[in-house]
């Protein structure tokens, strides 16, 4: 049976290297496929495979963002005399199954080289070198019937470059991935985008790696402005949201894009859906504070994708019951926004697993980012919860010294209820992520904490606005002008 | 809001409220979105679903002659149940109107399609 799995090459995207192996396993595992691994490199743009046939190779490109494309292998060597000696026993082994291509009444073949630069006029010379294929049709460049691909890789250090390739490539060129899906969900166009919308190509990524298939029921505790949910109901999940931040969820919050004053009426998470075509994917969003309960026990998720706040762009906030010796003032007829105190990084990650744990289905995937310095990572602050198992752990650089790693927990077990929920979650390593805002904020291990640089700010500002005075000039007014523009948000 | 997320929500946030469900429903303005009758998502949500809160529903948004009382028996089968089904909770979306706690009467508001079930710090 051995002999009828086909070798193929997968041409990847050299960007977020790191999320590619997670990528490939959980769509296999999405698909239920089967493959055998040929080569061990894991950095190269490429890999060999074996797939039983071509369509397990083409379910695995319909799915994947990391892929570029697909290709049926012919050859591959890491010598051109040994290359085009495999390269011609192929051709002459494979007859039969290859005359097909070989007959089309018009070919192409793309010359695509690694970390070196040839010019087109190389690029034919390189392509006639094989001109012992038994091509009969006619050179088209538009529309080809069959088109191949000739790849020569060049090592990964462009420092470095070798004297000859490291690796030949050549085959029938299947199938692209689903890149232009992140032309297609750009955030540069999209309607509706905050500080922290996530890129398309993440977003993508994670909607991958929660495994999100037609009919899903996909949930966002800190939905924000929905970049995650945009991914999620391009792939057939039904998506629901919840977020603290009333204007952000109502879309009223400061507009990001620099062009803009105001934010458009219509704009929304809904919006931003219809734009693409899901909006039939679109249940709910609403305001609420993810530390307290809301949902029914009876409610299951097929998968929750979320990148929780890490206190660097929006603030890690919750609504907390606060000793109050003053008298409450309100009135039940007053708008009252409640207020909120710090969530700290280790209790909401606590609060998440745990949400996982009784919220999602068996076997359904959390997927979310953790920030973290990179000088402290180990295994072992990775939060973990006893029904939940990590699957897939990749990291993104942000900063030189700060990093974010997309954590997958699968969960194995049905939930059943235990005494104490702070058994089942292992905390988080007080150094790391508890501090991360702090230490973000005072990277250069400055002297002063954040507090008593504030304090020698507003004081050098009152200094400031004395001398004004002092020189008879009247300080503009900055408050007003604030009040004035989020009045403005609203009209 | 839609007809289905109400059925998952509660109100079991606030200090001392042990269930907090159903919540009572006022519909002030509502509005009809017509979206794609998907059978198979219908079906899968079913089970997860609580058939009075469904039933309550249906009274509150002028549906109930369409939805039955208790939960027959193999709805999978009825085609026609699934499609109203599908109407009373993906279709119809509640712009304006409030939610209630059963147990301490507190309300929740509903404006622009958009339920605020945050809490006050003094709530919670």
């Amino acid at each position: 049976m051995t002999k009828l799995w086909k070798k193929y090459i997968l041409w990847f995207a050299q960007e977020h290297v790191d999320f590619r192996v997670a990528e490939f396993e959980s769509l296999v595992k999405l698909f239920g496929l089967q493959f055998r691994n040929l080569s061990e490199h894991r950095l190269k743009p490429f890999w060999l495979v074996e797939f039983p046939n071509d369509e397990t190779a083409l379910q695995y490109a319909s799915r994947s963002i990391a892929l570029r494309s697909i290709i049926e292998l012919y050859s591959h060597a890491h010598t051109l005399t040994e290359f085009h000696r495999r390269l011609r026993a192929h051709v002459d082994l494979q007859q039969e199954p290859l005359k097909e291509c070989f007959k089309a009444d018009s070919f192409k073949i793309t010359v695509e080289t690694y970390n070196k630069h040839f010019s087109q006029q190389e690029k034919v010379e390189k392509i006639e070198t094989m001109d012992y294929l038994p091509i009969e049709g006619t050179v088209d460049l538009k529309k080809p019937q069959v088109e191949w691909w000739y790849l020569e890789f060049w090592g990964l250090d462009p420092t470095a470059v070798p004297e000859t390739p490291e690796d030949i490539l050549f085959g029938r060129m299947m199938a692209q991935g689903q890149r232009h899906l992140i032309k297609q969900l750009s955030l540069k166009q999209r309607k509706f985008i905050g500080n922290t919308s996530m890129d398309a190509q993440l977003s993508l990524l994670m909607a991958n790696q929660a495994m999100v298939r037609d009919g899903d029921l996909v949930f966002d505790p800190f939905v924000g402005t929905g970049s995650l949910l945009v991914s999620a109901a391009k792939f057939g999940g039904y998506v629901l949201g919840a977020d603290i931040d009333f204007m952000m969820v109502h879309a009223r919050c400061r507009p990001s894009r620099i062009t803009q004053k105001v934010r458009d009426k219509d704009e929304s998470i809904r919006a931003n859906l219809q734009q693409y075509g899901c909006a039939d994917r679109y249940m709910d969003v609403l305001v609420a504070d993810f530390s307290n309960p809301l949902w029914h026990r009876r409610i299951t998720f097929d998968s929750i994708i979320t990148d929780p706040p890490y206190g660097i762009r929006e603030a890690t906030e919750k609504v907390e019951n606060k000793f109050n010796p003053k008298e409450n003032t309100r009135t039940a007829a007053m708008a009252h926004y409640p207020s909120t105190s710090h969530y700290s990084l280790q209790h909401l990650y606590a609060d998440l697993l745990q949400f996982g744990a009784t919220h999602l289905k068996l076997g359904g995937r959390l997927v979310c980012w953790l920030p973290f310095h990179r000088e402290d990572y180990s295994e072992a602050m990775l939060p973990q919860h006893t029904h939940l198992r990590l699957v897939a752990n990749s990291e993104q650089q942000l900063t030189g010294n700060t990093a974010r790693r997309l954590l997958t927990y699968e969960k194995h077990m049905e939930y059943i209820e235990v005494t104490s929920s702070s058994d089942s979650v292992t905390q988080l390593a007080a150094s790391s992520a508890q501090e991360f805002r702090d230490r973000y904020f005072n990277a250069n291990g400055a002297l002063e904490s954040r507090q008593e640089r504030r304090m020698r700010k507003a004081a050098l500002r009152e200094q400031g606005r004395q001398e004004m005075e002092m020189r008879g000039k009247t300080p503009s007014d900055g408050r007003a002008k604030k009040c004035d523009l989020n009045k403005a948000r609203f009209n | 809001m839609k007809l289905s997320t109400y059925n998952f929500l509660t109100s079991m946030a606030i200090k001392g409220v042990k269930v907090g469900y159903p919540l009572k429903l006022t519909i002030n303005k509502k509005d009809v979105i017509e979206s794609e009758f998907n059978p198979v998502f219908i079906e899968r949500l079913l089970p997860k679903l609580d058939w009075s809160a469904v039933y309550g529903a249906a009274q509150v948004a002028e549906l109930a002659e369409d939805i039955p009382a208790a939960q027959p028996e193999n709805i999978a089968e009825d085609e026609q149940l699934l499609q109203r089904l599908h109407h009373l909770l993906f279709e119809i979306d509640v712009l304006e109107g409030q939610l209630e706690c059963p147990e301490t009467g507190r309300i929740f508001p509903i404006a622009d399609g958009i339920p605020n079930m945050l809490l006050n710090e003094d709530e919670v």
